[in-house]
């Protein structure tokens, strides 16, 4: 097989390689992307797109099964709602395979030529492909790794059999009955929370005192409350041990140190994500490592001359925002563009009931600043909009510095705040201060007034409450 | 409470308007009896206007360079007691006469924004009441254009950010003008023309800068009498050599023997004695030209201006009745008005009244100037930098003392020959200074 020759190649074909890729076709670049799965990468295959897909679907049964004899407030009513699993996971493939035939489709466009293929370093400026049809040598002037990451296994909790990780809890064939959740972080939650919406019996199995440990307890309370709706069970200062010889139950070792036994037909572990370093010759390349991730500088420049590396193999947060926003730059630089990363703030969105947003500096993060801060929080049980759509739990809370009000964090939780972080990112990247916000006129009535209201709370001054 | 009216005061004889140059006081401030409130300026003589009254300002009846008529009311003050306003209630308050730069209009626009901007509360302090606790209540105006605290990220949007990356500018470097030290297009705009304070390049960078000064005041004034003296009078100038060893010696003399009742004598009274002198033979020059009339007013007394520089710039007191002092008269006269043109305390009187005008820079006199003519006289005098040069006696250079005067006069009237004359009749008083003493 023919070499290929390039200016730049990307190996991962995720949010971070493929924008990377567009980009650099955009921009004239010759450039070759390989990618051993789907475009895509796992945002788009078995992540955030295909979750999201499920998170809907499970709210809308949810709906309906709690209108299903009595009815609600809404005096809507109906008779007992059915589940077709089968076909509920055939439309999150559709819309999957929609957007990989799209993200395709950008790259063809931008001209950037897709390798299908495992990709292995040669050295700093050759890899070779393992394609369906030969091994194929690439070499390239730069090269982007962007080889994400993948679920973290546990040793005594190994992935096979009733023993899944989120990949495979986004395509089971039907809802299992009983779901034991190893993790209490976002994406445990997120996947647990829409299992139980489907009608499964989920069980939270968490070793640390609390759930979404990352976040402050108060923004966290009305999920934890939820999950108590839910029927879900929590346990928390709780370790897995392992699985019951059936392969029915699994083992914990309960906050009180006594062992139980929760019978369970699927056990999810998700217990965080490791970066894919391996099984692609990093070490024929002897980066510089940064921990567990490959060790970048402010251009995502490696340790090897010509040689980045972009999104979670990076480092946290593992976001695909952050990756897209990396492969962007990087393609820039490599045309001979003056970028370095400047970002203030990398918003994070987690898909639990409610949901939650956070933007910059945690209030406790904030103080950590040495300063003194201002914080102004509103809660959507004064929020018109939200009581019309009955989310009254939560709020907006804004983080400031006394001094100059400088907008140093924005959080929320409640109903679709998710769409609240575009206005929170561009108040902290624009770097707003509390008045620019207040001064804001926020259409009525809608969510986001709560967010100018959390502005006028921290200015002493908020209207509606 | 009631209400007083300022109004301005006749500053001078004969004066109609005054130009406001400066105001001492802003709307809201607490006033004590004989407080200045404000300079103007007339003619020539800068007048300060002190409160008659104990009161707060209410109101300021013009702008600094606007013409204000005698009589009018500048200031409106709360008092104590009735004011002086009552029987003039009724009558709206006469506005200020307007030069022709201005429309009544603007100075309506403009009269609030003393007291704005004094009212006007700094923002970030108004918008924090919940803050007057905190200790150290940092202001976004207080960190303008301040380097930010060390490690602390500079404030920008993405678009700045973009802007100074391709700009290969560190914003690190730049201050921010913006509410919370934000860094701006136009910070970076700034920054961007002003160039790296630590130059690694030239350190030679361009300056665009345009400021806009408005000529008010004595500048004005100094503006308008020479756009009217060089449009108006078709100069001829007429530079001769004058030999002043003698002169110097004599001067030296006469210094030597220090009296308390003579000052110390520089060149100035010589000279002017000199055109005394010289004006005699040439009664012309010492004249006033009326070109409106078509009069040339042809003065006995010699009344001698002496252009001196001050801070403000160039005012010319007059030394009155030359022909009537001797040496060490004028040489105490022209002491003391050039003290009190400096000190800014000369009265309109001293400053006006001149029939002919010297021009002198001393040491910065130059070789040649080209004087203007103090309107509506008709010459003056210019005195150059004294210095010896080398001068043939006939058989051989000899070091003399020497210097230039450079004298202009209104060709309108005065002819070349006569200008020649006069000049000629200087140079040969000064060079034998003795004829300066022989009377008739």
């Amino acid at each position: 097989m023919k070499d290929i020759t390039c200016k730049l190649l990307v190996i991962g074909a995720g949010p971070g390689g493929y924008v990377c890729a567009i980009r650099a076709g955009q921009l004239g670049i010759d450039t070759v992307v390989i990618e051993a799965g789907k475009p895509g990468g796992t945002c788009l295959n078995v992540g955030c797109i295909p979750s999201k897909a499920l998170i809907h679907a499970a709210e809308e049964f949810e709906k309906a099964s709690h209108w299903a004899g009595k009815p609600g407030p809404l005096g809507i009513s109906v008779e007992s709602p059915k589940l077709e699993f089968g076909k509920t996971v055939a439309w999150k493939d559709g819309i999957v395979s929609r957007l990989n035939s799209g993200v395709a489709g950008l790259l063809k466009k931008a001209k950037v030529k897709y390798v299908q293929g495992w990709a292995k370093f040669r050295d700093g400026k050759t890899v070779e492909v393992e394609t369906e049809t030969g091994t194929q040598v690439i070499r390239a002037e730069n090269v982007v790794i962007a080889t994400g990451s993948a679920p973290v296994e546990l040793p005594f909790l190994p992935f096979g059999g009733n023993v899944i990780s989120s990949t495979e809890a986004l395509s089971l064939p039907a809802v299992p009955e009983r779901l034991a959740v190893v993790g209490g972080g976002y994406i445990g939650l997120e996947l647990g929370m829409a299992f139980a919406k489907l009608g499964a019996k989920v069980t939270v199995v968490e070793a640390l005192p609390r759930l979404l440990q990352q976040y402050d307890a108060e923004l966290t309370k009305p999920v934890l409350k939820r999950l108590a709706d839910l029927g879900i069970e929590v346990l928390t200062g709780a370790k897995a041990k392992g699985v019951s010889s059936k392969g029915d139950a699994l083992l914990v070792e309960a906050a009180d140190g006594k062992d139980r036994k929760i019978a369970a037909d699927k056990i999810l572990v998700t217990v965080g994500r490791k970066p894919v370093t391996a099984g692609w010759g990093l070490e024929e390349i002897d980066l510089d490592m940064s921990g567990r991730f490959i060790r970048i500088d402010d251009q995502c420049r490696t340790s090897m001359r010509g040689v980045y590396a972009i999104g979670d193999v990076t480092g946290e947060p593992m976001l695909a925002h952050r990756a897209m926003a990396q492969g962007e730059m990087v393609a820039e630089i490599v045309a001979g563009h003056k970028r370095s990363w400047d970002k203030r703030a990398i918003p994070a969105i987690c898909f639990t009931d409610p949901e939650l947003v956070t933007a910059g500096l945690s209030p406790d993060e904030a103080k950590k600043l040495g300063g003194e801060i201002k914080i102004g929080q509103f809660p959507f049980s004064a929020n018109g909009r939200a009581m019309t759509k009955q989310g009254e739990d939560g709020f907006v809370r804004v983080v400031a510095r006394a001094d100059n009000h400088l907008v140093l964090g924005i959080q929320a939780v409640g109903q679709g705040v998710s769409e609240l972080s575009a206005a929170f990112g561009l108040a902290l990247e624009m770097g707003a201060r509390l008045e620019d916000i207040a001064g804001t006129i926020h259409a009525h009535p809608t969510q986001g007034e709560a967010f100018q209201e959390a502005a006028l709370k921290g200015l002493g001054h908020a209207l509606h409450i | 409470m009631g209400e007083y009216v300022i109004k301005l005061p006749d500053v001078g004889e004969g004066v109609a308007e005054a130009e406001l140059v400066e105001w001492n006081v802003k709307i809201g401030d607490m006033v004590r009896e004989d407080t200045v409130l404000a300079a103007v300026m007339t003619d020539k003589a800068t007048v300060e206007i002190p409160s008659p009254v104990d009161g707060e300002i209410l109101w300021l009846g013009a702008e600094i360079g606007d013409t204000v008529a005698i009589g009018s009311p500048i200031v409106r003050l709360k008092v104590a007691g009735e004011g002086n306003t009552g029987a003039e209630t009724a009558a709206a308050p006469k506005p200020p006469v307007n030069d022709d730069r201005k429309s009544q209009s603007a100075i309506a626009q403009a009269k609030p924004e003393p007291a704005s901007q004094a009212a006007r509360p700094e923002p970030v302090a108004a918008a924090k009441p919940a803050a007057a606790s905190s200790p150290k209540p940092v202001s976004g105006a207080i960190q303008r254009g301040a380097p930010r605290a060390e490690g602390e990220r500079p404030l920008a949007s993405p678009a700045v950010r973009l802007r100074a990356k391709e700009a290969g500018i560190d914003l690190r470097q730049v201050g921010g003008s913006g509410p919370a030290g934000r860094i701006g297009h136009e910070d970076l705009d700034a920054f961007i023309q002003r160039g790296p304070q630590t130059g690694k390049t030239s350190g030679l960078v361009r300056n665009d800068a345009i400021e806009e000064i408005k000529i008010v005041g004595l500048r004005r004034k100094i503006a308008e009498k020479m756009k009217l003296a060089k449009s108006r009078i078709p100069h001829i100038t007429y530079v001769e050599e004058v030999d002043v060893t003698a002169l110097e010696e004599l001067r030296a003399n006469l210094n030597k023997e220090k009296r308390t009742d003579r000052p110390k004598l520089t060149l100035l009274p010589f000279l002017m004695r000199a055109m005394v002198r010289a004006i005699a033979e040439q009664p012309q020059l010492n004249a006033l030209f009326d070109d409106e009339v078509g009069i040339v007013h042809q003065y006995g007394g010699v009344h001698i201006g002496i252009a001196a520089q001050t801070s403000g710039g160039l005012v010319v007191p007059v030394v009155k009745h030359v022909e009537a002092r001797d040496l060490w008269d004028c040489g105490a006269e022209v002491n003391r008005l050039a003290e009190a043109a400096k000190a800014g305390t000369a009265t309109r009187e001293e400053l006006s009244g001149s029939t002919i005008t010297i021009t002198s820079l001393g040491a910065m006199g130059g070789v040649v100037t080209t004087p203007v003519i103090n309107h509506p006289e008709v010459a003056i005098v210019g005195v150059n930098k004294m210095m010896i040069r080398p001068m043939w006696d006939g058989s051989q250079f000899v070091p003399r003392k020497m210097m230039n005067l450079s004298s202009s006069f209104d060709h309108r009237v005065i002819d070349g020959w006569d200008a020649a004359i006069f000049v000629q009749r200087i140079k040969a008083l000064l060079e034998t200074p003795a004829l300066i003493f022989v009377e008739g």
